[in-house]
This record gives C-alpha cells, sequence and structure tokens, in this order.
C-alpha cells in the first residue's frame, strides 16, 4: 500500500522537511551585506563565522547526539596544531591543511568517542573534559612541537586555491572562513535531516526506545561525535590559518564554557542557533567590553540568564515562537 | 508444534534476590499467547530478559530456533523480535508519521543513511502512513505525538514495534491506563494482526486475555505455575489459589 491510496493523506510536511525556507536564503545574505557594511571589521566577522563553525559542531554532538560535552575545545584545539604543524613544516595548502586537520580531529573524537560514551551526562561532562585539561598540559609541556605558552609560530600560508593570498585587511581570510562555514553547514543540514539525523534526534529523545525499534545507539553516537569533532578540528584549523598563529588558548576550558554558553543562548539542536547565538555572543563581547572593559562579563551573564529565562530554548526558541504567529518565518 | 520463542530455565538474581526463577516458556508460532500473574511476580522482567534490555544470570533464550541469549536487543529486532513498553517510551517532540518512518527506515536497514534526506525515501514513508492507516492513527499524522490522548499513544508504541515487521511480538500490558471503551478497541486492533506474528501478551484485565489468548502461563514469584489453554487455566486450582480468585469468579 502506498500513501496514494490513502485517502486525503498527504505526507508533504515530512517530505518536504529538507528544503531550503526564504529565511535561510535571506539569513545566508548576511555575511555577503556584512562583508560590504562592515568591510572595517572583517577580523571580528571571520571570528565570528570560526566560532559558528565550532558552535555548529557543538550542536551536531550536543544538540543533535544529546551528549554533553566541557572540552570540545581538545577537538578545536587539535584541528588548530594539526594545521599549524602542517603549514610550519611545509604542508601549507589551506584545503589540504582543512583536510589534514579534520582528519585528525575526527581520528581523535572517533577514539574519545568510546570513553565518552561509556557513562551518563556527568560522567560524559568529566570524560570530555577531563580529556580537554589532559591535552593542554600537553601543549604545554611540548614546547618544542607546540611552542607551549608562547604559541606555535612561523606559520605561513600559500594562496588560496594558488590564487588568493591571505591580506592584511583580512578580506582573503573572511571569504574562505564563511565560504567553508556555508559548505560545512549546508553538509550538516543535510545529514540532520537524513535517516541517520533522524535516528540521532532519536536517540536524544528517548535512548532507551531506539535499540527496541533495531538501532545499533553506541554505533551511531560514535558516528555523531566523530562528526563533531571533524567539524572542530576544521573551526580549530581555519583560526590557525586565518592568523597565522596558534596559540595555547585553543585547547583552555574557557573556550569549551564559552561554546556551550554560545549554543545555550542561540539554542540547541536546529544549526541556526548555533549560528545566530555566535553572532549574538560576539557581538555582545565586542560591544560590551568596549563599553565596560572590566566588567563586561556581568552583562553578558545577565543576557543569558535572561534568555534562559525567558526564551526557551534560547534565541532560536524565541524565533520559533515568533514564528508560530508571523507565517513564513523561520521555524 | 514449531516453537517462535523458547526459553531455557531462565535466571535473573538482583543481589539475593530471585526476579526470575529457572523458567522454560515455550510460545508456539502464531500463538496468542497471555502471561499473567500478580503484581511483583516478575512479567516485566521476564519481557526484559527475552529482549535482551536485561542480561539472564542463568538460561537460554531461544527465537525460531536459534539461541540469542548473547545478542544485543538491537540484534534480536532484526532477528524479528519486538515489544511494547508497559510506561510509554515514545519520542514526544517528533511527529507521529516521523516516528514510524524512524522505525521503519531502522527494519530497512538505512537507519546509518546520511546524505538524503529522509524525505526522499518515499517508500519508508509510504510504509509508515500505511501502517498508521492500519491502526487509525493517519488523522493525527502530522501531529506531535505528545499532544495525543494517551490511548492514541499506546496505539503509537504499537505501531512502533509493528513497524519491525516481527515475527514475534511482545506486548507490556498495552491497555495499561487506557480506558475501558479505549482498551476494546486497541484489543480489536491487536486482535487483527496476521497470525504470522505470534504474540506474547502481558495484561492484567483477565476479560481481555480470557478473550484474547489461545495459551496461558502463570508466573507467581520469578516462577512460572501453570501453563495450558485459558479454559484449563480457569479451572486450575493453583492458579486460583495464587492469583485469580475474585477476577474470575467474584
Amino acid at each position: 500500500m502506498t500513501t496514494h491510496s490513502i485517502d486525503g493523506f498527504d505526507p508533504g510536511p515530512l517530505r518536504n522537511l529538507a528544503r531550503w525556507k526564504r529565511a535561510e536564503y535571506a539569513f545566508w545574505l548576511l555575511p555577503v551585506a556584512a562583508y560590504f557594511a562592515l568591510g572595517e571589521q572583517l577580523s571580528l566577522l571571520s571570528q565570528i563565522a570560526i566560532t559558528a563553525l565550532f558552535a555548529l559542531s557543538l550542536d551536531l554532538v550536543l544538540g543533535y547526539a544529546g551528549i554533553v560535552s566541557l572540552g570540545h575545545a581538545a577537538f578545536f584545539g587539535i584541528g588548530a596544531y594539526a594545521a599549524g604543524l602542517m603549514a610550519a613544516n611545509g604542508w601549507n595548502d589551506p584545503l589540504a591543511g582543512l583536510l589534514g586537520a579534520a582528519l585528525i580531529a575526527a581520528a581523535a573524537g572517533f577514539i574519545t568517542s568510546f570513553l565518552v560514551l561509556r557513562g551518563s551526562d556527568l560522567t560524559r561532562l568529566m570524560v570530555t573534559l577531563g580529556v580537554a585539561l589532559m591535552l593542554f598540559e600537553l601543549a604545554n609541556k611540548l614546547t618544542r612541537i607546540t611552542g607551549g605558552v608562547d604559541g606555535l609560530q612561523g606559520i605561513e600560508m600559500k594562496p588560496l586555491l594558488g590564487m588568493f593570498s591571505f591580506d592584511l585587511y583580512g578580506k582573503t581570510a573572511y571569504i574562505y572562513s564563511v565560504v567553508v562555514l556555508f559548505v560545512l553547514f549546508w553538509i550538516a543540514r543535510r545529514i540532520v535531516h537524513s535517516p541517520f539525523g533522524l535516528s540521532l534526534r532519536g536517540i536524544r529523545l528517548n535512548v532507551q526506545r531506539m535499540p527496541a525499534l533495531g538501532a545499533p545507539v553506541n554505533a551511531r553516537l560514535v558516528g555523531a561525535y566523530t562528526l563533531g569533532a571533524a567539524y572542530a578540528g576544521i573551526a580549530g584549523a581555519l583560526l590557525t590559518q586565518t592568523t597565522q598563529f596558534v596559540s595555547i588558548d585553543v585547547l583552555s576550558f574557557s573556550r569549551s564554557a564559552e561554546l556551550l554558553l554560545i549554543l545555550v543562548l542561540g539554542g540547541t539542536g536546529s544549526l541556526y542557533g548555533a549560528l545566530i547565538g555566535t553572532i549574538v555572543f560576539m557581538t555582545a563581547h565586542h560591544l560590551l567590553s568596549g563599553i565596560n572593559p572590566q566588567y563586561w562579563q556581568f552583562w553578558l551573564g545577565m543576557l543569558l540568564v535572561l534568555v534562559v529565562l525567558f526564551a526557551r530554548d534560547g534565541v532560536m526558541g524565541g524565533l520559533r515562537a515568533l514564528g508560530k504567529r508571523l507565517p513564513g518565518a523561520v521555524k | 508444534m514449531t516453537h517462535a520463542l523458547q526459553t531455557s530455565r531462565l535466571v535473573k538474581r538482583f543481589g539475593g534476590f530471585v526476579a526470575t526463577s529457572d523458567v522454560t516458556l515455550n510460545v508456539a508460532a502464531g500463538a496468542r499467547h497471555a502471561l499473567i500473574g500478580p503484581n511483583g511476580a516478575g512479567k516485566t522482567t521476564l519481557i526484559n530478559l527475552l529482549t535482551g534490555f536485561l542480561e539472564p544470570t542463568e538460561g537460554t533464550v531461544i527465537l525460531k530456533g536459534d539461541d540469542v541469549t548473547r545478542l544485543s536487543q538491537h540484534q534480536r529486532v532484526k532477528r524479528g523480535l519486538a515489544r511494547t513498553f508497559q510506561i510509554n517510551r515514545l519520542f514526544a517532540d517528533m511527529t507521529v508519521l516521523e516516528s514510524v518512518t524512524l522505525a521503519v527506515c531502522e527494519r530497512r536497514g538505512i537507519g546509518a543513511r546520511w546524505w538524503n534526506p529522509v524525505g526522499s525515501h518515499v517508500e519508508a514513508i509510504d510504509e509508515a502512513a500505511a501502517l498508521l492507516q492500519q491502526l487509525r492513527l493517519i488523522d493525527v499524522a502530522h501531529h506531535l505525538t505528545k499532544s495525543l490522548a494517551y490511548g492514541r499513544q499506546r496505539l503509537i508504541e504499537i505501531a512502533l514495534a509493528l513497524a519491525a515487521k516481527p515475527s514475534v511480538l511482545l506486548l507490556d500490558e498495552p491497555a495499561a491506563g487506557v480506558p475501558t471503551s479505549e482498551s476494546r478497541e486497541l484489543f480489536e486492533t491487536i486482535a487483527q494482526l496476521p497470525r504470522e506474528v505470534t504474540i506474547l501478551l502481558i495484561e492484567h484485565d483477565m476479560d481481555l486475555v480470557f478473550r484474547f489468548a489461545d495459551r496461558i502461563s502463570v508466573l507467581v514469584g520469578g516462577a512460572l505455575v501453570a501453563e495450558d489453554t485459558p479454559d484449563m487455566i480457569a479451572r486450575d486450582k493453583r492458579v486460583k489459589e495464587v492469583y485469580l480468585g475474585e477476577a474470575l469468579h467474584g
């Protein structure tokens, strides 16, 4: 029997779930508009794009697979150092660097996933935190390789595609970061709307039911965690390539915690929440630290509390509520 | 007689407490087999052992002649053993159609495909819709699961299990918490399932059990005390003493 024989039934809402909506096209015009309107701020805009990609990676892990992590910077740092060390040793093609960083971070994610997935949420928080702390101290200790607290220097990148050099104004860096973000977002969007993405949602909503449907839960979670690690590694590599420097801070706890904050602010499990959370957080950071350099975090904390209290599921939750009143808006 | 599901001397201990004691159960292929017993008799524990949700301390579980004792839950589902849960375990924030399509994708072995959208797997969606039609849920296909009345959520439990196209279906109190009028309707739906699907049912409503089952096993204190046809069970003195009593003759 097919739905064609079921009178009055329209499977459209599920069939068309993955179609791009008008609001999404409008959203992706923002970085283009920003390039022309905020030409003096391209460095900040590149940082936003890179952090957005990093937040996207955590959304895949937390928002879709439901794996809480306080140490996601581990993969960001691995990607950053991988790209930096490759470039410092003569492998300085940007795209090859991204691919190398993605593979190394994915391998690290795959290996550590078996530790992370053993326990419940609290265990996972501790294991992810522990792995990140160990890597931080390893980078701190191996100064001959990583540069320790002085950072990894001497990184020079070849022109992108052999044509576009990384300029002082940050134009190439910005366009490169935004294009990589868009391509990886597009891939992530396809993945979350696929049967694999649906099964991740199933695991997050009811992990005990999934094996009863015949789904190998751990294998799916390993896949999602590895994918998230690869994305974070690419974000780290982008930071290295666009700044031509690796600070040990790429592995710091504060980077992981800040990322979690960004995702909660934007809203988990929608991909766009990661992007919007990054824009809100980094813009607020930039403006507030300008207005009140010493105590800017107070206002950021207040913003977070207000969002969590009044907008369920972060900014995206608020937009969804608005979308129900305004047909055609982001849902 | 061929057996769809068997256990041999199945034991489950939690520390010093014996939840399942030496249970040897034979469920014939195509049977409507009920498992009854007072609260705390170990019925759900037995279901959990059969499905791999719990590991037995001793004994074996045989599915269609194969020993599946060491297989995980999802591997047993792939071999044709599906279940429902006593307390709903659904995907509250998914639509009904999404939930059942998810289950169909898993059965079809496409649950790990990560490139094409779910919407492009037209056959899986059509199959899910047909199942919803069969269970009279098609009118709420696009509703969120959490927005439905409890009785209809129980039907989704069954739809998710049936999406696995099981040869053996374990129903753990499918009518629990459902109003009497709706539970009759629910059992009518279950009764219409094809005979290729062997059913092992746990249920407290004796009226439903005796109308539905062609074989009944009685579990008390983790051990099987009787197994026979409904008529014989109704006459069995031991069963009357330990369990049925008022329910049958009150």
